[in-house]
């Protein structure tokens, strides 16, 4: 056992961090997850990692992946966390590349992979449904073959970020028949620009609009975008789930998260004193830092674990369950550090129009609206609950 | 011992309940708190002509004789449909400087007022570095002639865009955290030199930062003793915690049954997901939560008025336990509303963001279980 990085490590660590340097725009640095971000502002960082070839660093090469070992992807990530880069949108990059590079056809392969390295296209997923959330499987939106089409009615909801995608993923009912709900469900990539797709903003309790119902009402997809086989979209479906989930702890992101939450404690004061140097705030902060500290050890005998060709089991549920725990507390800490500032709202003076500056420190603006956000890690991605049932079922046997 | 309310307050609650289903659905409630003035005057109107607002004063002030037990049963009708409308810093606030230590001028110039819904307060008491400690204060009011200049600037001060009034704190001697030196001023919003920035709060509120650059008042603005206010200030913020503490139980009940319902609807792998036992269990922690608060806030109300010893260690005993429970409860009720919780659109997520900020009122649960611990060292 060594918990030391290799030399080689030390030395791409400094590669990584040099490239960051030299070449992320400045005015991004820090913006980290902003309400105002514009979708510019949000593929910058993945273009410029598309030129280099890193954009996906978890790609087998021969699609253009980089060969990186696991913990080389490890420092990455703590690499981009230093400096709070806006990292590639998972969609493409985590979720329907490797579903189309591992089940997609050539032609599926050579039209979309390039995209999504470069960060041109924008992807969405359409998986949620008014009814069917946790229970995914209870999907009814419907493919119906017509002739070479397929014809999509249906409502989904919750897809992330839909306001800007060029092309979503959807999960959708082809065989209305089938023995389980499982296993008539196709997976099928949808040009949002085609006729009858429409999205709808949902306002978040931040204030933000992030999500959209998106509608489709007698979508024409031409048979080509079925990937894989027909009925078999449920495999899949599972398939870039279980990607969905690695990389969701977000350890170094937290990290960062720690240190600036240390940052504005030692700068707002109790008692005329910095309030980090409080033994009470201390303490949580502390506690935050040690539980981090087990998550991140767990992630990295995982990532030991896959480097040893073990792929990630129902064990990544313990790091989307402990991850989002800690995000949610370290943002509830930030905003308790804060005090009063929390109170107000950001980007709505009353006197709207008005180019006033912001009320409070400059830190305290996001704190609520991030705390309010970030409630919905414990619940998308696959619930903590429906992750403790994994749990439960595959790794104890109930 | 005797937890039972008199005829008259149960028929405030009804009536107050009605006003809040009536006039205050949550449709209409989201259309309010984002119109330009961010409140209905009228709904204050009617408050005024219900007696709500003369509620807690003495029949010689004008009042209709209650106390504190009355308002928090406002308080909890007004959380149940999250009213917004500022109550707490005009009669529990305000209304609480005058009774204890108004003049009879300064009674009949003010109380009058309030009581009808003409005049409105907004309690300034937060400072930027200030973190909850009444009496760390960098506003000054320096003597003057007869009168005294104000200088300060005093953090998200709730309701102060609707206030004709201010209720102030400020140093007239001392250093920064002297307990002494410290006096309470009533200063006319319109007065030269208050200055203020207004804005919307995460909770539906409105609130300001408000500035003070060389403000004049007259002798007579200030209430109670100069130098010696803070026992003063303590006890009127005592009574503000407890009123906020019965408004949280509102918002609590309402949100736990709402979570209730929508877990007795939704339903999930064929059945309702309040079938599974995960929720079932945090749904019965939520219910027992929600029971524990509501008997401190009663043991705090009760206490207002016991020694001050006493009354601080119930204030503080309810603040940090009702604090933990409405954590726990907002966040609760988020998760088991799933992707709906997060939205706007559902009542569920507005509950949880006065839930949350509640905390940062007059003292988050830190603060109050550190004077709990001084307290209880003796
Ligand atoms: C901000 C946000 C972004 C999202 N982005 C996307 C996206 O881009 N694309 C997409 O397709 N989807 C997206 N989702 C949807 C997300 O995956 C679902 O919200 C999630 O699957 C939960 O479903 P639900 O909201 O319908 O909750 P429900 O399934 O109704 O669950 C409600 C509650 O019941 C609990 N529960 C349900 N079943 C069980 C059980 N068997 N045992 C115990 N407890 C249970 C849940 O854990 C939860 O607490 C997003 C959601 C949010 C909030
Ligand atoms: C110190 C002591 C004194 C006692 N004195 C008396 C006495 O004077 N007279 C007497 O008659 N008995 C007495 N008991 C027995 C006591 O009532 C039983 O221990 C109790 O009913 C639990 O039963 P069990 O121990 O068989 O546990 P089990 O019923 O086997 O339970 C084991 C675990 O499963 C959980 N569990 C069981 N059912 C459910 C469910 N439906 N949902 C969720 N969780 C569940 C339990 O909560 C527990 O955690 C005493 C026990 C103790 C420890």
């Amino acid at each position: 056992m060594n918990l030391e990085f290799t030399q080689e490590e030390i030395a791409f660590r400094e590669e990584v961090r040099a490239f960051i340097e030299e070449n992320h725009p400045k005015y991004l640095e820090g913006m980290g997850n902003r309400e105002d971000m514009t979708p510019e502002d949000m593929t910058a960082w993945h273009k410029i990692l598309g030129r280099k070839g890193w954009s996906a660093p978890a790609w087998p090469v021969e699609y253009g992946g980089t060969g990186w070992t696991p913990t080389q992807r490890y420092i990455w990530s703590e690499e981009n966390a230093r400096v709070g880069t806006f990292m590639p949108l998972p969609f493409g990059i985590s979720m329907v590349g490797p579903v189309i590079y591992t089940f997609g056809n050539d032609a599926q392969k050579q039209q979309h992979l390039p995209g999504i390295l470069s960060g041109d296209v924008w992807w969405c997923q359409g998986y949620s449904e008014p009814g069917a959330g946790s229970d995914l499987a209870s999907l009814k939106t419907t493919a119906v073959r017509d002739g070479d089409h397929y014809i999509i009615n249906g409502q989904k909801t919750w897809t992330t970020l839909a306001q800007h995608a060029d092309w979503g993923f959807f999960l959708c009912r082809t065989d209305p028949d089938a023995a389980k709900p499982q296993e008539g469900i196709s997976f099928i990539l949808v040009d949002m620009k085609t006729p009858g797709v429409e999205v709808k903003p949902i306002k978040l309790i931040d204030g933000g609009h992030e999500v959209n119902e998106t509608w489709l009402t007698d979508v024409r997809v031409p048979v080509e975008n079925l990937v894989g086989v027909e009925n078999q979209g449920w495999t899949y479906a599972k398939f870039l789930l279980a990607h969905e989930r690695s990389g969701i702890a977000g350890v170094a992101r937290s990290k960062r998260g720690v240190e600036k939450l240390r940052e504005i404690a030692a700068q707002e004061t109790i008692d005329g004193k910095p309030l980090i140097s409080d033994f009470d705030f201390a303490r949580k902060v502390s506690q935050l830092e040690i539980d981090l500290a087990a998550l991140e050890y767990t992630e990295l005998r995982t990532l030991a674990g896959e480097q040893a060709g073990k792929g990630p089991g129902p064990e990544s549920s313990i790091l989307k369950i402990k991850g989002t725990e800690i995000q949610q507390r370290l943002t509830e800490l930030t905003l308790e550090a804060v005090g009063s500032y929390g109170t107000p709202m950001y980007g709505s003076i009353a006197d709207v129009g008005s180019n006033q500056y912001p009320i409070g420190p400059d830190y305290a603006q996001l704190s609520a609206a991030t705390y309010f956000n970030m409630r919905k890690t414990s619940i998308y991605g696959g619930s903590n609950e429906i992750q403790r049932n994994i749990i439960t079922k595959m790794i104890l046997g109930l | 011992m005797d937890f039972n309310f008199t005829e008259e307050q149960q028929m405030v609650r009804d009536g107050l309940a009605r006003l809040v289903r009536e006039e205050y659905g949550s449709e209409t409630r989201r259309e309010v708190i984002a119109s330009d003035a961010g409140w209905r005057p009228e709904i204050w109107a009617q408050l005024a002509e219900l007696g709500i607002l003369g509620m807690p004063f003495s029949e010689e002030d004008g009042g209709f004789g209650g106390g504190a037990i009355d308002a928090m049963v406002v308080m909890e009708e007004f959380g149940k449909g999250l009213v917004v409308e500022p109550f707490v810093p005009t009669v529990v606030c305000a209304g609480g400087f005058l009774k204890h230590a108004g003049t009879a001028a300064q009674k009949e110039e003010h109380i009058g007022g309030i009581v009808s819904g003409e005049r409105i307060f907004a309690f300034a008491y937060a400072e930027p570095k200030g973190r909850y400690d009444l009496a760390d204060l960098q506003t000054t009011a320096k003597k003057d002639g007869d009168g005294y200049v104000l200088n300060g600037h005093k953090a998200v001060v709730i309701g102060a865009p609707w206030a004709s009034h201010l209720i102030v704190t400020a140093r007239t001697s001392g250093e920064q955290r002297d307990k002494d030196g410290i006096s309470v001023f009533i200063v006319d919003k319109s007065a030269e030199g208050v200055v203020t920035r207004d804005y919307a709060t995460f909770d539906g509120r409105r609130a300001s930062e408000v500035y003070f650059e060389n403000v004049s008042v007259p002798a007579d603005a200030l209430i109670g003793e100069e130098g010696a206010a803070l026992p003063l200030i303590e006890r009127v913020a005592d009574e503000a915690v407890a009123a906020l503490c019965a408004e949280v139980c509102g918002a609590m009940k309402v949100a736990n049954y709402m979570t209730l319902e929508y877990s007795k609807q939704r339903k999930q792998f064929g059945v309702p997901i309040g079938k599974f036992q995960v929720l079932q269990h945090r749904m019965a922690d939520m219910y027992t939560e929600y029971e524990q608060a509501v008997s401190l806030t009663y043991y705090a109300t009760l206490k207002l008025d016991a020694p001050e010893r006493e009354r601080k260690l119930a204030v503080s005993t309810a603040k940090v336990r009702i604090g933990q429970a409405a954590h726990k409860i907002g966040q609760e009720a988020i998760q088991i509303h799933g992707g709906n919780g997060m939205t706007d659109e559902y009542a569920i997520g507005h509950y949880f963001k006065r839930l949350t900020l509640f905390d940062s009122e007059f003292g988050n649960v830190d603060h109050h279980m550190k004077r709990h611990i001084a307290l209880s060292a003796g």
